[in-house]
């Protein structure tokens, strides 16, 4: 039965050292006060799920905390390429990074496989392509019915996925709008599922019928986290923080860069500090 | 290119922009695709349906997303479906008339490298990887491919597959039981390339204004075949290009910020 709680109780219940985690977004509602509180913690040994790392990743990475990912983009998306993530990959620093890589394609229906319950996604992809030579977790499988050839990858089942999410109601029934990503897959694929919320609102009664709604029954905790994308964005909330991901580039550029910037807006910092990073982005809306 | 008072830049943009049909549905890579396509949707194509992989389906920015899953293009799309019915339904589905794509490393069947340079488990330089590429460049009907001509970008071999182009060349995707027609257009900023009929090569069909078969061989890593016919590529229209630097300059304006 889902609880609402500070996010620091819900994170330090929710994740263990070498869980398998997903800080779902699809560059809309990237759960980053979620992955701050985490780094705050100090977990270690995780397997971080997500097809776009991009750069709570960098900074996740960059700390020290995964001994492996499972990605299919990991770039500053529009900006160019993560740069504690290759320090890790093509340096060993802070540590080495195992890799699983996947297309697009292949996450968005393994983790559909998982919500489904299924051990593994059939989906026509990856011909041609060269992942296939370097991950064993990719296969072919036949169509019983036609012989046709497809691609097979395991489904996703993360021990904990962490979505933000625009609100909640009072149960705890948690609603998602506009760039709905792979955010509700990622949820229902997990054994736990933690969202970070702008608001709580009495009720969904007189909202529009069919929108995205992950029922309370289905979520582990709620924290209340206004700001919590940061610098990603929540739609009719605040836009995103395009000039932020453009200095990210150069401050993950440099290793003493990056762990000064860390201790100051991560390490030093509360989930609080969010809603004050994005007041002038509110205006904008 | 003496005299021209445009940019290589925007002649590239703007050619591409022209090989889009109002009736197409594209999916749109991000950085130069996506000026292309928004600059065919703003001059001669009103009503091309533009696909971003973040589930936007005929969207319409008013200014260039920085990344594929901007709130712009949320804002502006007919509707917005999750991810996986992006890639399920949408694109595995058939229903892309043409995959326009960027790419980091090129050969000369159109055969694309995001991934990696140097050796997979030991590399050079890491890239973000394919994405949503190696599907668009298998999954949809055609693919158009944009890049900025180098040596660094154009090369005799590329490092990785990450999207299958035409392999090595002839029925290589037939082969692989691969039945979408694969990349039949290239558009850098020198030039305009189609694919051989037979060998499936890039052939350059028609140079850009003021550029000479040497700029391209410079500039290719690759020795170039050129057509028997090479055509003049039309300069940009007065349209076209203040279509172009008007957006370019509202984009300069939001991505600033606040």
């Amino acid at each position: 039965m889902v609880r609402f709680l500070p996010l620091s109780e819900a994170v330090a219940e929710n994740l263990n050292d070498g869980d398998s985690v997903a800080f779902e977004g699809f560059t809309h509602l990237i759960p980053t006060a979620a992955a701050h509180e985490a780094i705050r913690q100090e977990f270690s040994d995780l397997t971080l799920i997500r097809m776009t790392p991009d750069v709570v990743y960098d900074q996740m990475v960059g700390m020290g905390m995964a001994k492996k990912l499972v990605f299919s983009y990991a770039g500053n998306p529009g900006v160019g390429l993560l740069r504690r993530l290759r320090d890790a990959v093509e340096n060993g620093f802070p540590r080495p990074v195992e890799v699983e890589e996947h297309s697009h394609a292949a996450m968005a229906n393994a983790y559909e496989a998982g919500a489904a319950g299924l051990p593994c996604a059939v989906f026509r992809g990856y011909r041609g392509a060269e992942l296939a030579r370097v991950n064993p977790n990719i296969r072919r499988i036949a169509c019983p019915f036609t012989g046709e050839e497809l691609a097979a990858v395991p489904a996703l089942r993360p021990d904990v996925s962490f979505i933000h999410a625009q609100k909640a109601d009072l149960k705890g029934n948690v609603l998602i709008e506009g760039i709905v990503g792979v955010q509700k897959e990622a949820a229902l694929a997990a054994r736990r599922a933690v969202v970070t919320v702008e608001e709580v609102v009495d009720d969904f009664d007189d909202l529009h019928p069919n929108l995205c709604i992950l029922p309370h029954w289905t979520v582990s905790a709620i924290s209340v986290v206004p700001g919590g994308a940061h610098p990603s964005y929540t739609h009719g909330y605040y836009a995103r923080d395009n000039a932020a991901y453009l200095e990210w580039d150069g401050i993950a550029a440099d290793r003493d860069a990056f762990r000064a910037w860390m201790e100051e807006h991560v390490l030093q910092a509360v989930p609080e500090d969010f809603a004050r990073r994005v007041e002038t982005l509110r205006a904008d809306r | 290119m003496s005299g021209a008072d445009f940019t290589p830049n925007e002649m590239m943009t703007i050619a591409a922009s022209r090989a889009l049909k109002n009736e197409d549905v594209c999916f749109v890579g991000i950085g130069a695709p996506s000026a292309a396509c928004n600059i065919a949707r703003l001059t001669h194509a009103p009503d091309i349906t533009l696909i971003y992989e973040s589930g936007t389906i005929g969207t319409a920015p008013d200014v260039l997303p920085l990344s594929i899953g901007d709130g712009e293009l949320c804002d502006t799309a007919l509707t917005t479906v999750p991810v996986p019915e992006m890639f399920r339904y949408w694109l595995q589905g058939g229903r892309i008339t043409i995959g326009f794509l960027g790419a980091a490393q090129l050969d000369r069947f159109g055969n694309i490298n995001t991934t990696v340079v140097g050796d997979y488990d030991h590399p050079k330089v890491r890239l973000p990887g394919g994405g949503g590429a190696p599907e668009i460049a298998s999954s949809s009907q055609e693919v158009f491919i944009t890049l900025a001509q180098s040596k660094r970008s154009m090369v005799e071999k590329i490092d990785f597959y990450t999207s299958f182009g035409h392999g090595e060349g002839g029925d290589h995707r037939q082969r692989l039981g691969i039945d979408t027609k694969g990349p039949t257009l290239l558009i850098t900023d020198m030039a305009i390339w189609k694919p051989d009929p037979e060998t499936k090569e890039f052939t350059v069909v028609s140079l850009h204004p003021g550029v000479t078969r040497d700029h391209v061989q410079e500039t290719c890593g690759w020795t170039v075949l050129f057509a028997d016919d090479v055509e003049e590529t039309p300069p940009p229209s007065a349209l076209e290009l203040a279509t172009l630097r008007d957006l370019k300059a509202r984009t300069e304006k939001a991505h600033k910020g606040a």
